[in-house]
């Protein structure tokens, strides 16, 4: 605690849970983006992950509730936001959108799947071909004429779906930065800010996740899929800093009564989150490394590694990002006077444990759904996969190796 | 005519159906935002007066006993820790050269007599000093009801904002959402509480606990609909200013003796 703040400021309130709500939900957005920029805009270059964005913004988006439900003070009324919702909140949209979301991503992970889930039902016998019996929704047909079908709703689904995402992380910007109590939230770039370094996070975390995925399945690296991600993250990136830069540069050169308390915050109080590591080594030095892969004619595998690491720096990045936004805009106090101070604690709800263990959840769920539906282009490939638990034995694969 | 597959049917009913969902809801969410949010308000006040009450606070008069943090504590069992507070005190002293010093010791809660003031300049340089008494400001375009996900806090018919604990779900949303910091967040009930500038007292014709204790009359309170009331004839005569006009929240809390760089 530094100057004065009021005597009811002394408890930051929207604690760590509530940094990695917006995280994750950017994580959802991003992966989601990269999985339309195929499916809508027609990348092809992007096939090799098409099918794994879906499934990682499906599992991130699972996750997406729970920080916020488990951050309510009576969480087991949560379900009275789609019950008595006050529309007139930001807040009470969430569950709304998430829900219309969820559908869309739902629908379209079936519908891209179905080919393989109806494969697998017809391939597998007892337990396992009831359930992708199940999964199919008993629709068994894969005739040229439903792929048909089945591609232009995909396409559909995904062209709702670009806006509805771009809404569901918009919406968490407009959340902040609708709060007129507080400078450093009240800004209408917030959302924008929010919606770009959402897709930068979640394009560096397909990159860093099937990366090592590939390794792990010994499969081998799609560089040109994995360079050309890196160029869209690069471009992302560079309007991502842009705004940001812009935010802060307009408080600074507006000198409202606000910046000189905004001035302390980033100077004094997340000097090292804000410039070192949500500018410096989070957005700035990824970009560089994403230059020299693009001016210098490197190797392949070079170039993949420098991706990989911008894309580790870039999810570290965002992460100050939200830190300094959820956690920077609490400390100052609302009599513009003082800060008060957050160390998060190690155990309890709001403790670090918990939040981790809430990050790793949707890797979890991740690792579900590629052991049900792997991603895979497994046609593309004549080699088959070295590791046997990744693949379903009487699969096509399999038997062509007996013979 | 062409026959419609089930799949198209399903998908052109689906798009019906959302689109219709948001055309319709539109008008309704706009009227609401035109409100400013008060999207609930008390059951009908019949049989009551029609009151619309007000509030002022003559910064010249407190002399900082903090008997006002003590009777609403009392009075609303507010926790009596100084992080909870519906009503508090703040310290003011200013410099020659205008440099601000604010403090609030507990809160206000045990006065001021024994905690000197942490002042960055020497005690013959202190040009002025006073008390700031605060509370809710029952804003007239209260940003906490118009962010509440689930209209758990509302505006009255009488001016009051005031918290259905029954229904917060503790989201904390309108904490964020006070630029006058007079909201906290009970952590055993799991839900908000602020000042209603005691309600269930103004209800019954008294007035609240801490205009009752103040023994200097510094705090007033009054309906701004009686013209020959307490409320309006005190602010008839004096020039009077409230906290942070510009965020537009039309606050209904008047300071007599306002001083530059009070918020």
């Amino acid at each position: 605690m530094a100057g004065f703040i009021y005597p009811n400021e002394g408890l930051v309130e929207w604690d760590l849970l509530i940094v990695i709500y917006p995280y994750i939900t950017g994580l959802v957005a991003g992966a989601f983006v990269v999985s339309s920029l195929y499916h809508v805009f027609g990348l092809k270059r992007l096939k090799p992950v098409s099918r794994f964005s879906l499934i990682t913004a499906l599992a991130f988006l699972m996750v997406t509730p729970l920080p916020l439900v488990m951050h309510l003070g009576r969480p087991e009324r949560a379900f009275e936001m789609f019950l008595t919702p006050n529309l007139t909140s930001a807040m009470s949209a969430f569950g709304y959108i998430w829900f219309f979301y969820l559908l869309i991503v739902l629908a379209e992970v079936w519908l891209v799947f179905r080919p393989d889930i109806t494969r697998y039902a017809n391939a597998n016998e007892g337990a396992k071909k009831t359930f992708y019996t199940v999964l199919a929704l008993g629709v068994l047909n894969i005739s040229e004429a439903a792929h048909k079908l089945d591609e232009k709703l995909i396409k559909v689904l995904a062209f709702i779906g670009v806006p509805v995402a771009f809404l569901l992380h918009g919406y968490v910007g407009f959340i902040f930065g609708a709060v007129k109590a507080n400078p450093w939230w009240s800004t209408p770039l917030m959302p924008i800010i929010f919606l770009m370094s959402a897709i930068v996070s979640g394009i560096s975390l397909l990159i860093v996740v099937y990366l090592a995925i590939t390794r792990l399945r010994r499969a081998e690296v799609e560089h040109k899929c994995f360079h050309f991600m890196a160029l869209w993250l690069g471009g992302f990136l560079t309007v991502a800093i842009v705004l940001e830069g812009l935010e802060i540069f307009s408080m600074f050169y507006e000198q409202e009564e606000s910046w000189e308390i905004i001035s302390q915050l980033i100077s004094q109080q997340i000097p090292v989150s804000y410039f070192g590591i949500q500018f410096g080594i989070g957005s700035v030095l990824p970009l560089l490394l994403l230059a020299l892969t693009a001016l210098f004619p490197l190797k392949e595998r070079s170039k993949t590694a420098l991706a990989l690491v911008s894309s580790c720096l870039v999810l570290v990045g965002v992460f100050a990002m939200r830190w300094n936004v959820v956690i920077g805009g609490q400390l100052i106090s609302k009599s513009l006077r003082g800060f008060t101070s957050y160390i998060p604690p190690i155990w309890g709800i709001n403790g670090l444990v918990t939040s981790i263990a809430v990050m790793i959840l949707p890797f979890i769920l991740l690792a579900v759904l590629v052991y049900l539906l792997p991603p895979w282009f497994v046609e593309e490939k004549p080699k088959p996969p070295e590791r046997r638990g990744f693949v379903f034995r009487t699969s096509a694969l399999a038997v062509k190796r007996e013979s | 005519m062409k026959r419609i597959s089930r799949r198209d049917f399903i998908s052109m009913g689906t798009k019906g159906l959302v689109g219709g969902i948001l055309i319709s809801g539109f008008p309704y969410l706009l009227r609401e935002i035109a409100k400013n949010g008060i999207a609930a308000r008390a059951a009908g006040d019949e049989g009551l007066e029609r009151h619309y009450w007000g509030f002022a606070v003559d910064n010249e008069k407190c002399i900082g006993c903090g008997r006002c943090v003590v009777a609403c504590k009392n009075e609303n069992k507010v926790p009596w820790e100084p992080e909870f507070n519906r009503t508090w005190v703040e310290r003011y002293i200013i410099g020659e050269k205008e440099e601000v010093f604010v403090d609030s010791p507990n809160g206000g809660r045990d006065g001021f007599q024994n905690f000197p003031p942490k002042l960055g300049i020497p005690e013959s340089e202190v040009w002025k000093s006073f008390f700031v008494p605060k509370l809710c400001n029952q804003c007239d375009k209260p940003p906490c009801v118009t962010v509440c996900p689930v209209g758990a806090t509302y505006l009255t018919e009488d001016g009051v904002v005031l918290i259905d604990q029954q229904h917060c779900i503790g989201c904390r949303y309108c904490i964020q959402a006070c630029p006058y910091g007079a909201r906290f967040f009970l952590p055993e009930h799991g839900v908000v509480d602020k000042c209603t500038w005691c309600y269930h007292r103004i209800s019954r014709g008294l007035v609240p606990a801490c205009v009752e204790v103040c023994p200097v009359k510094a705090r007033v309170f009054g309906d701004l609909n009686d013209p020959a009331g307490t409320l309006k004839t005190t602010l008839a005569s004096k020039r009077f200013y409230v906290l942070k006009p510009e965020l537009g929240t039309a606050p209904k809390v008047s300071y007599i003796g306002f001083e530059k760089g009070v918020r």
